[in-house]
């Protein structure tokens, strides 16, 4: 019966679950003898007020975009791909791959090329449990969570016994050759005036702003998109219209995990610019919390994923300006997911009562004074 | 108020077993109860009707303790009473049976009975007490149930029992009965009945909530008559008639009977032969049925649910799996459940309007224009291209369906979720009739669809027979099979018991075969 005014869904119980995480952590950072004040502003300068700052920020931006619409498209079939992680793993490995396997000439060849690498790979990583659930009945968290640790395992086996070149320590692959380097903000025409130094934040940015737009479009305008939100609201009654469970579970598993895969020509293709061991750095998790904030919405993942981004540059320069200690990045975000992720309703209860009682006693005291 | 009344007044002066008193309850801006007063007698039966949505069920949560009013008194043998949960309801003497049953399916009746109000931490001396009162209970009101029957074994007729029993138990003189004869066959409602008048004689209070004009003329000695959340009337109902009851309930004059021209029976439009199902338990749900279906016929299947009717529907719908064969136009229709789905049915000219249009016929969440498309959504006229669908188009046919079927509110943008029964059941019927099918498929078109749009749908279906199309009805209404049928199927535990002309068979006689007794 009683329902929140839109904009307050969408904007302020975000922002109150928000400010209740933050208000936590400067408990936290108060407990451990710490200033909260001087946190904020290390966070804020270090990864706001500057274009190098934005060039980390809108990096790890980057990444949950793609994971965090990874975890939209699932959800909306009704799906929780907590695979995320494993997928991104997996794409790395179809981006190395890629990008070992031909003297590419040039970027503009080689990432098209990497995408479709790294979708593929990805894609294939969660058809698995795609599988599993569509014709066993076996529950996707379970079996996604169970591909991630074999993601791992088998990816340490293929940098050490497959791709380390020989004479190298570290299980990493080789450096992928210069024709597959991915111009950073600083190198595009234009946005080097704002970009003035070398940034990790490159041109995938661009692509995962056309994969929100994508999904969007797929989402809400396709008959695809239909049917993958009508069976995950209701599978019974995708059953009478007569779309197909198996086929729906499937294409929406391999777009989600294509989705986590392509997250790697941005950390792997982009940044390390070779395959190194645990290269997503549990971007694919993130992804899980990007669209818990961001309400499923890929409009919500950009605007959820630019905080997480932000977070965690703001975290890094926490540990290299401050005595904080680093592990307090993980204990923020935790916070934040918390607060934005699991107890959100909590939030939207107790507005929908505020409003209800400064509804209800207007009338109330009108009635009083006669 | 309270203080006013001397206490010695209170046994004289209360001749009402309960009396409400300017009852008014708000949802937020819905006025759900405005200013209600009822006034019930002692050791009488009332019934309170009314459309969904009248406020009936926010009036008994109010009495029961599930809602507060927002203003009003209750009181209770002439005692003002508050009822800020459910056992002070029970305290206050106040007993509620619910359309669906409160009851833990894997206990015995006598530990449903018992539970939530055992003496003390010790089992034994509860049942014990429990076995000799349930005995009492069932000698003085036909009120037989094994106490130590599972209660998930037992029918629903029995189930119903139980819970009549539990709060006689806790010493109910005041016994709520919602929707009480939804599920029962005729023969387990004249049961119910006959318990009623039995309490009723022993002095307790029945308040009977129904939609069902036959139910409160037959049992009831005053009625209520509820709309749009304000109490109407109460009248003696020996002194007012189905129709004058009807007018009351929807604020105009109602045709409870269907207008309808005789049958025009065609050709042959679907042959079932042999239709069996066996379910994932490897129970047979349908044992070999076979009918046949003409162009311009409804045929209706009348039988208590669960005998098989679901399945039948599911089956011929395209989402089931049965051996036998179903033939339409001539064309043999697969039903092994590999090569067929809903999709493949609806483009062979079969239109379904399913039995729970909540669970199967709408996604509750998408709005209206997204349910008018639902099943459709490959038709050509609602694409764009070969990519993208046309938004705008079926936004368009969803507001001209919603002017044509008087949808309310005629809003394409509110989810499905939002309309009431009677108004989601009107979206569902015109996105399958204006498809103008061969073959319409229709469950329980009218359950919890209010009076005033039970007459539209049921003239909408008529329509559709006139055109010369086939009609399957499925119904657990009597009356509505006897009034729209060409011709009537009994089901009854996965079988036809039979076929009957409505014209020449009445509830009796259907009564008996739905509780499979052979004609």
């Amino acid at each position: 019966m009683d329902k929140l005014p839109r904009w307050a869904d969408l904007a302020l119980v975000p922002l109150i679950s928000l400010l209740l995480a933050a208000a936590v952590s400067a408990v936290v950072l108060l407990a451990i003898g710490q200033s909260p004040s001087q946190a904020l502003w290390v966070m804020v300068e270090g990864a706001l007020l500057s274009p190098y700052g934005w060039g980390y920020t809108l990096y790890y931006a980057t990444s949950f975009m793609f994971t965090g619409l990874a975890v939209v498209v699932a959800f909306h079939g009704g799906l929780f791909n907590i695979g995320g992680e494993g997928q991104a793993q997996l794409g790395g490995l179809g981006v190395a791959l890629v990008c070992l396997s031909l003297p590419w000439p040039h970027w503009t060849l080689a990432l098209p090329a990497a995408i479709l690498g790294a979708a593929l790979f990805g894609a294939a990583w969660a058809a698995i449990p795609a599988w599993l659930q569509a014709r066993r009945g076996s529950h996707i968290v379970i079996t996604t969570i169970m591909f991630n640790y074999i993601a791992a395992a088998l990816m340490i086996y293929v940098l050490v016994e497959v791709l380390k070149p020989a004479g190298q320590m570290d299980p990493a692959s080789a450096r992928f050759p210069p024709g597959t380097n991915l111009p950073t903000l600083h190198e595009i025409p234009g946005l080097s005036l704002i970009f003035t130094k070398q940034v990790p934040a490159n041109v995938s940015l661009f692509v995962a702003l056309a994969a929100c737009f994508g999904v969007w479009v797929l989402m809400w305008r396709t008959r695809l998109g239909y049917e993958i939100r009508a069976f995950g609201k209701q599978p019974a009654a995708a059953r009478y219209a007569g779309i197909s469970a198996f086929k729906v579970t499937m294409i929406a598993m391999l777009i989600s995990g294509a989705l986590s895969g392509m997250m790697a020509i941005n950390n792997v293709m982009g940044e390390s610019e070779r395959l190194l061991q645990n290269a997503s750095e549990g971007a694919g998790f993130i992804g899980i919390a990007v669209a818990l904030m961001g309400r499923n919405h890929p409009v919500g993942v950009f605007l959820a994923a630019l905080l997480f981004g932000f977070l965690y540059q703001g975290g890094a320069e926490l540990g290299l300006w401050t005595s904080i200690p680093i592990e307090l990045r993980t204990v923020v975000q935790g916070l934040v997911i918390l607060f934005t992720g699991a107890l959100d309703q909590m939030v939207r209860m107790l507005l929908v009562r505020l409003i209800r009682t400064s509804r209800s006693r207007t009338p109330a005291q009108a009635q009083g004074g006669m | 108020m309270a203080g006013q009344t001397p206490s010695g007044r209170q046994e004289t002066a209360a001749p009402f077993a309960i009396e409400l008193k300017g009852i008014s309850k708000a949802f937020g801006p819905v006025q759900a109860n405005k200013d209600i007063s009822i006034q019930v007698a002692h050791g009488s039966i009332h019934g309170i009707i009314g459309e969904n949505g009248a406020g009936k069920s926010t009036l008994m949560s109010i009495l029961y303790g599930f809602y507060r009013a927002d203003s009003g008194v209750i009181e209770i043998n002439g005692r003002p009473t508050t009822i800020p949960d459910s056992q002070s309801a029970i305290r206050a003497g106040i007993g509620m049976v619910f359309q669906h049953f409160k009851l833990v399916q894997n206990f015995t009746v006598l530990e449903n009975v018992v539970l939530g109000a055992e003496d003390g931490a010790l089992l034994g001396p509860s049942l014990t007490k429990a076995r000799r009162v349930l005995a009492d209970l069932s000698r003085e009101y036909e009120l037989d149930v094994d106490p130590d029957a599972v209660v998930e074994d037992l029918s629903v007729g029995h189930q119903q029992r139980v819970e009549i029993l539990k709060a006689l138990y806790r010493q109910a003189e005041i016994l709520i009965l919602d929707e009480p004869t939804g599920v029962l066959t005729p023969d387990e409602a004249d049961h119910l009945f006959r318990i009623l008048r039995g309490l009723k004689d022993q002095g307790k209070t029945v308040i009977l909530i129904t939609h069902k004009l036959r139910e409160i003329m037959e049992i009831t000695d005053a009625v209520s008559v509820m709309r749009r959340g304000t109490m109407v009337a109460t009248v003696k109902t020996a002194e007012t008639s189905p129709e004058a009851l009807a007018e009351l309930m929807v604020g105009r004059k109602v045709l409870l009977h269907v207008h309808k021209g005789p049958a025009n029976p065609g050709r042959n439009v679907l042959s079932v032969e042999n239709l069996r199902v066996v379910d994932e338990a490897k129970v047979e749900r349908l044992r070999g049925i076979s009918f046949d279906i003409r162009a311009g016929e409804i045929l209706g299947i009348a039988g208590v649910a669960g005998n098989g009717q679901s399945e039948l529907l599911e089956v011929l719908g395209g989402f089931g799996r049965a051996t036998g064969r179903v033939v339409l136009n001539g064309t043999e229709l697969d039903i092994s459940g590999r090569a067929s789905d809903g999709q493949s049915r609806r483009a062979a000219g079969i239109a379904h309007v399913p039995e729970d249009r909540q669970r199967l016929g709408l996604i509750m969440d998408f709005t209206a224009w997204e349910n008018v498309a639902f099943g459709y959504h490959h038709a050509p006229e609602y694409q764009r291209n070969a990519a993208l669908m046309d938004n705008d188009a079926i936004r368009a046919d969803c507001a001209g369906k919603m002017q044509r079927f008087d949808v309310r509110p005629p809003l394409p943008e509110l989810p499905a979720k939002s309309f009431s029964g009677g108004n989601q059941q009107k979206i569902v019927v015109a996105r399958e009739i204006e498809r103008n099918p061969d073959l319409l498929l229709v469950g329980q078109p009218t359950r919890g669809v209010d009076i005033g749009a039970i007459e539209f749908i049921h003239k909408q279906i008529v329509a559709l027979r006139d055109a010369g199309k086939a009609v399957l009805l499925v119904s657990v209404e009597l009356d509505e099979i006897l009034s729209l049928s060409d011709r009537i199927a009994v089901m009854f535990d996965g079988r036809i018991m039979g076929f009957r002309d409505p014209a020449q068979t009445n509830e009796r006689e259907l009564g008996l075969l739905m509780a499979g007794v052979e004609g």
